[in-house]
């Protein structure tokens, strides 16, 4: 069956409702079409990703869209962009890219505050007061965003990437197709989890290895994770689900007893009663942090948090675990970055001041691997997140250690990387 | 010479050497600025992929590879073609902008498993559509 519009749709393709609303109608019919989706989907809010600088072409579409009078027709939640808002001063203008990076960022960032979208500045909309319900359609562009609110909220959201993102936006449509439809979200292949011990799987460096494991098994498909606690917080679903869709292109996976299309492995399985199942034992889990892990230096430059954003909970673990502890090393930077309204409420809390004080630099608005922030010359960095540590490497030029907040905070401390090659039993 | 029909995903003709990936890509954070996989864990970490058929079994990695793929077609540094086993969206997407704004049409085809597994790394590859059939013709 082919892509079947309603009338007012046909009307918004032929540019009845104004030029932007139609070429945004163009993106998503001919994705839908690409899809095999047999109609469009009403959503209920679109979180957009295409608000980082990456180039000109990125200013050109967005500022195109302004120019034709565009406006977001729901809520509309943006991701971070290239520069801190709020601590201008903290990103890099030290050469002729870092100075296009920057203007070009601003531009674009104010490209899409002219089309109405909210100035949330979150890769972790998911943290923020309005969550959509299980069950909701919504359009959200990256890919942590989208695992998150698929695997975690229960709520359906395909693939999106930049620029379809704001198309949908405009538009209020999606194909139906992928991840919104019952027959996409069932789990395809099993990671029995069951042999890990209850001291690893307490563990919060655990998770983003599990999800790097889960991305490298499962590439487009959805995991099925079994044997992990069904009380684990939902800052350890969130590193799970950033680094399967680091390391594969995972878009939705179930952790039995904790998600909720998940109740049992039958009901996160479905049909695929066959599925292939994987066993997770310590030894792998070792092997594939040391994998992710690429410094071969000791010393240590810096630690960077946040990946995605730290939410209220992890700035408040990492308060327990930095104060009342030994200082920051000379020459050691160390970075949390977050979303705005979390900074907020930490602030509120009496957390902010104290770990600034310390040493702790905040990055709002923007992240640590998409712009430039770190210091010339950084060549080792600890983090917590797979996602950093994934993508730091080609990024930036920087080695790393994916380490617990306890390893990286020690190892602020004394300036030297310290981690336990063989932690997990 | 052989011929394969394939299913178009976008539009546009081309022909070039195939790049056959043993792993997919993520464009962003794998293609850097120059064309070249940047990815340090791939497996073909350095190659590049400016005027070549890239050839891979899916997409992969986070969403904003549309914009990297848009950028690197408006910079006339992308690959000349993709050819996946599975339509990816975001890899459409960023061919879809890049026509819309630079009529850059860069051609992304699916093929079977079957199909997939003939086109070997390093020949000469062209394609051209014909409605929604994709014409692959390796030489």
């Amino acid at each position: 069956m082919p892509l079947t519009l309603t009338p007012e749709e046909e009307a918004m393709l032929a540019g009845e409702h104004g030029p932007a609303i139609a070429l945004s109608m163009r993106i998503i019919t001919e994705l839908g079409r690409i899809r095999g989706a047999e109609e469009l989907v009403d959503i209920e809010s679109v979180h957009i990703d295409g608000c980082i600088f990456y180039g000109q072409a990125g200013l050109d579409f967005a500022q195109k869209l302004v120019a034709l009078g565009g406006q977001v027709k729901v809520p509309t939640t943006v991701n971070v962009g290239s520069v801190d808002l709020i601590h201008p001063t903290l990103i890099l203008q030290n050469n002729d890219r870092e100075k296009w990076v920057y203007q070009g960022g601003r531009d674009l960032m104010q490209a899409y505050v002219d089309l109405g979208c909210r100035q949330t500045w979150t890769c972790a909309p998911y943290q923020m007061d309005s969550r959509p319900d299980v069950g909701a359609n919504i359009a959200w562009a990256e890919s942590n965003a989208i695992v998150f609110a698929n695997s975690v909220l229960g709520a359906r959201t395909d693939r999106y990437g930049d620029f379809v993102d704001i198309a949908a936006a405009i538009t209020g449509k999606a194909p139906r197709g992928g991840l919104h439809l019952d027959a996409e979200r069932h789990g395809d292949v099993v990671l029995d989890c069951t042999s890990l011990s209850p001291e690893s799987l307490a563990l919060d460096v655990t998770y983003p290895v599990l999800g790097y494991l889960a991305g490298a098994i499962a590439g487009t498909t959805n995991p099925v994770l079994v044997g992990i606690p069904s009380d684990v917080s939902e800052d350890s679903l969130k590193a799970v689900g950033a680094a399967a869709a680091s390391s594969g292109g995972v878009a939705l996976f179930h952790v039995v007893g904790r998600t909720p299309e998940a109740p049992t492995l039958d009901a996160a399985l479905g049909p695929h009663i066959n599925a292939p199942v994987h066993h997770i034992t310590p030894q792998r889990l070792n092997a594939a942090r040391q994998e992710l892990s690429t410094a071969r230096e000791d010393k240590l430059d810096a630690v960077s948090l946040g990946t995605p954003h730290a939410s209220v909970d992890e700035i408040g673990e990492a308060y327990d675990a930095i104060i009342g502890g030994p200082a920051l090393s000379d020459g050691v930077a160390f970075y949390i970055s977050t979303g705005r309204s979390v900074f907020a409420e930490a602030d509120r809390r009496g957390w902010v001041k104290p770990l600034e004080e310390w040493g702790v630099t905040f990055v709002l608005d923007t992240c640590t691997y998409v712009t430039s922030i770190l210091r010339p010359g950084t060549r080792t960095v600890m983090t917590n997140s797979g996602k950093w540590a994934h993508y730091a490497p080609g990024n930036m030029g920087v080695d790393v250690v994916l380490a617990t907040l306890g390893e990286c905070v020690e190892s602020a401390t004394t300036g030297r990387v310290t981690w336990n090659r063989e932690l997990f039993t | 010479m052989t011929t394969i029909t394939g299913w178009r995903v976008t539009s546009g003709e081309a022909e070039g050497a195939v790049l056959k990936l043993d792993a997919p890509v993520s464009f962003w954070g794998g293609i850097g600025p120059e064309g070249d996989i940047i990815d340090v864990h791939h497996p073909q970490h350095g190659a590049v992929v400016t005027g070549h058929i890239l050839v891979m079994r899916s997409g992969r990695g986070s969403s904003s590879g549309t914009y990297v793929l848009a950028e690197l077609l408006r910079l006339g540094i992308a690959p000349a073609g993709i050819i996946l086993t599975e339509p990816d969206g975001i890899i459409a997407t960023g061919a879809l902008v890049a026509a819309e704004l630079y009529d850059a049409r860069m051609p992304i085809v699916t093929v079977s498993d079957e199909d997939y597994a003939r086109i070997e790394d390093g020949v000469t590859v062209s394609i051209e559509m014909n409605g929604d059939n994709a014409l692959l013709t390796i030489n």
